[in-house]
């Protein structure tokens, strides 16, 4: 099946508009494609008639151009009948918003549109979804666009089978300045779900990194999805949902009561270097990590740090997921102090943390992540600055990448996430370093990097 | 492939839905895999034939279709070293639910080991590996893995367990013999991708490991129940 359709459609129909009720989700993904996407939107109900002055086609078959995607937000009992004049009609491809499938006990209808489509080779996403967002081409997500906080377009896919945690997440990537390439709403899966998205952004130039929200796999569904993204070239990061045993279930072996499904979930992730976040900081932490460094690391990490608060903090958080803090020698710490600026070479502990003090300036932290950046015995640098400190300014974000540009060794930045200091962080994220309003997010990010599966 | 006789093994327990020790154990035998020496005894005489035959001390293990947990029912005696004591305990053993026999086995040593097998529903064959015994789930020091395994998957099986350093001899003790440990385990995972279809999970608990040997001390057969006999034999 070519999904090229689904993603990059030229002309599309929206099935189900309501000619009297502009808050109907038909009317909103018509209203919101026609005036903000380069691409042309017909909108389609049986009665015809006309909305904001465009014609409604009264049948698919109607409409006097090729139609690329069908977005279907009809009742439920009309879908199959829909699906099928689409296909007629020439239709490429389809997103089903509408609900009232499987999740209502109507497998009956489901299985129906799914072999209408098997049976023509007609690929679609849904239904009871909100469909695709991609950046810059096409939204079908039923939210008013003013209601919305979007993203800049980049380099990390989204997969979700609950919208709402979706557009959750989408939410979040605004705030952090992740970089979006799509979003995709699966819904009830019927056709399309993980795994054929997975195979398909693999091949998207677009997209770098693969984030999955996953509720359940059916049957051996698990072991094709991960089979196929242990041998993806991109980062595959998983967020399940559903981490507490059923229960009520009796259990007769003791293999069945300790390999438990989300055990068993958790276990063949890492077991395929498919990185698994626990929960949604994780979630957003891993994909900013992971859209600017892809090659995995061993996980000894170097810190600095313009407070000793903060670095300690740092360490116990390493520490705790498992990450090496390894001890400067003192010959390197030596080499560094000798370098550092007048006011803080007396004062600053160097043996890593390498705690510059809130006496330095950019040349101290400029040439403390030029040290470390050239040691073997560190991977990756976490780097804590406070903004607060009069010898920051707001070049220290572009200066570090110019070291990351030549050394090839990431960094990544906690700087708390204020208004103010929004340039501050503007330099490391327009620079692709990745920057957390947290220490336990800064440390995330460098675990990302150690849970991806080596190159 | 699965022979004939493996399958019938299974197809005679269908009923019951999971196979009793005896039959788990030829079972593993036919498969190739280090069991102890072991008698089915209905009655008492072929009980003490076969102990004086294979020499005291010996393991004697209550087999009922009735009984899937025996220690919890007192239906497990080790070190038994006499025929008095031999009969004593069958006189006992008779008293208990459904009692079809007793099992009566060669006394084997070693580090406990649990190697288990799951048929995930998300993930199909999931092999368990870990520190076995009565204690298995107080412990709770085992890892997984999605079958078919190789060697490697083994070694990062064994390095994920707390108590690693117990297999590698530990103060004094002899360690377990690894090669002989990782090949059981991938025997254990070739034999579990072909029994899928009919079965629901394995425990092999304990395994006991010693410098020498890994042998199957114990073996649980769960079989597959949603599903209609004829389409698991399809499969295969």
């Amino acid at each position: 099946m070519n999904f090229q359709a689904l993603f990059k459609p030229k002309t599309v129909a929206v099935i189900g508009v309501s000619l009297t009720n502009d808050r109907h989700p038909a009317n909103v993904v018509y209203t919101k494609n026609h005036l903000r996407y380069p691409i042309k939107v017909f909108p389609v109900n049986p009665r015809g008639g006309v909305l904001g002055g465009q014609t409604v086609f009264a049948h698919i078959s109607e409409i006097p151009e090729k139609v690329d995607l069908a977005v279907i937000a009809a009742r439920a009992e009309q879908v199959p009948t829909i699906l099928s004049d689409c296909v007629a009609a020439g239709v490429s491809a389809a997103i089903i918003i509408s609900a009232g499938f499987a999740e209502t006990g109507r497998l009956d209808l489901q299985d129906r549109i799914a072999l209408i489509a098997r049976e023509a080779g007609f690929p679609f996403v849904g239904p009871n979804c909100l469909g695709i967002y991609s950046p810059s081409h096409m939204d079908t997500f039923f939210l008013p666009p003013e209601r919305m906080v979007r993203p800049n377009p980049g380099n990390v896919a989204l997969v979700s089978q609950s919208g709402g945690v979706l557009v959750d997440q989408i939410v979040k990537f605004a705030e952090e300045g992740v970089g979006l390439s799509r979003a995709i709403s699966i819904g009830n899966k019927a056709l399309i779900g993980e795994l054929e998205l997975l195979n398909y952004l693999a091949q998207d130039p677009e997209t770098e990194v693969i984030g999955f929200y996953v509720e359940g796999f059916g049957r051996n569904e698990g072991r094709e999805f991960i089979l196929a993204a242990s041998h993806c070239p991109k980062p595959v990061i998983v967020l399940k949902a559903g981490k507490s045993p059923g229960g009520g279930r009796a259990v007769s072996s003791h293999t069945a009561s300790l390999a438990g499904d989300y055990e068993t979930f958790s276990t063949v992730l890492s077991q395929y270097g498919v990185v698994e976040a626990r929960d949604q900081l994780e979630m957003i932490s891993f994909c900013e990590s992971l859209s600017c460094y892809q090659r995995s690391i061993k996980g000894n990490i170097g810190i600095i740090t313009g407070s000793g608060g903060h670095g300690a903090l740092a360490v116990d958080t390493c520490t705790g997921h498992g990450l090496a803090v390894p001890f400067l020698s003192e010959q390197a710490q030596n080499e560094i102090r000798k370098n550092l600026t007048s006011s803080v070479q007396p004062i600053a502990s160097l043996g890593n943390p390498i705690d510059l003090t809130g006496s330095a300036v950019d040349d101290d932290f400029v040439f403390a992540t030029s040290y470390l950046s050239r040691r073997s015995e560190f991977d990756c640098i976490v780097m804590l600055l406070l903004p607060y400190l009069p010898g920051i300014t707001s070049d220290i974000g572009a200066r570090v990448s110019q070291i990351y540009q030549q050394e090839h060794k990431p960094l990544v930045a906690y700087v708390p996430h204020v208004e103010k200091y929004r340039m501050i962080i503007e330099g490391f994220e327009f620079n692709r370093m990745p920057v957390s309003p947290s220490i336990e997010g800064a440390v995330l990010m460098a675990e990302a990097l150690r849970r991806g599966k080596p190159c | 492939m699965l022979t004939e006789e493996v399958k019938d093994i299974l197809l005679a327990s269908r009923e019951l839905g999971w196979v009793l020790e005896p039959e788990a154990k030829r079972l593993f035998s036919l498969a190739g895999f280090d069991v102890p020496k072991f008698m089915w005894a209905p009655e008492i005489e072929e009980a003490v034939r076969f102990a004086q035959e294979i020499g005291y001390p010996v393991a004697a293990k209550v087999v009922s279709p009735r009984v899937l947990h025996k220690s919890d029912v007192g239906g497990v005696v080790v070190g038994i070293g006499s025929d008095e004591k031999l009969s004593e305990t069958f006189a006992r053993f008779k008293h208990l639910e459904g009692f079809a026999g007793m099992l009566v086995e060669e006394m084997v040593s070693g580090v406990e080991l649990i190697v288990g097998a799951k048929i995930d529903y998300q993930f199909g064959p999931v092999i368990l590996l870990g520190m076995g015994g009565i204690g298995v789930e107080i412990y709770r020091d085992t890892t997984l893995r999605m079958a078919p395994l190789k060697e490697k998957d083994v070694d990062s099986m064994l390095k994920d367990l707390k108590a690693h350093q117990l297999l590698e001899g530990y103060r004094g003790s002899e360690p377990v013999n690894l090669t002989e440990l990782k090949a059981m385990v991938v025997a254990f995972s070739d034999l579990v991708m072909e029994l899928e279809g009919y079965i629901e999970s394995i425990d092999l608990n304990p395994v006991l490991c010693s410098s020498r040997r890994c042998v199957v001390a114990d073996a649980r057969i769960m079989l597959e129940a949603t599903k209609p006999f004829h389409e698991a034999n399809a499969i295969s």
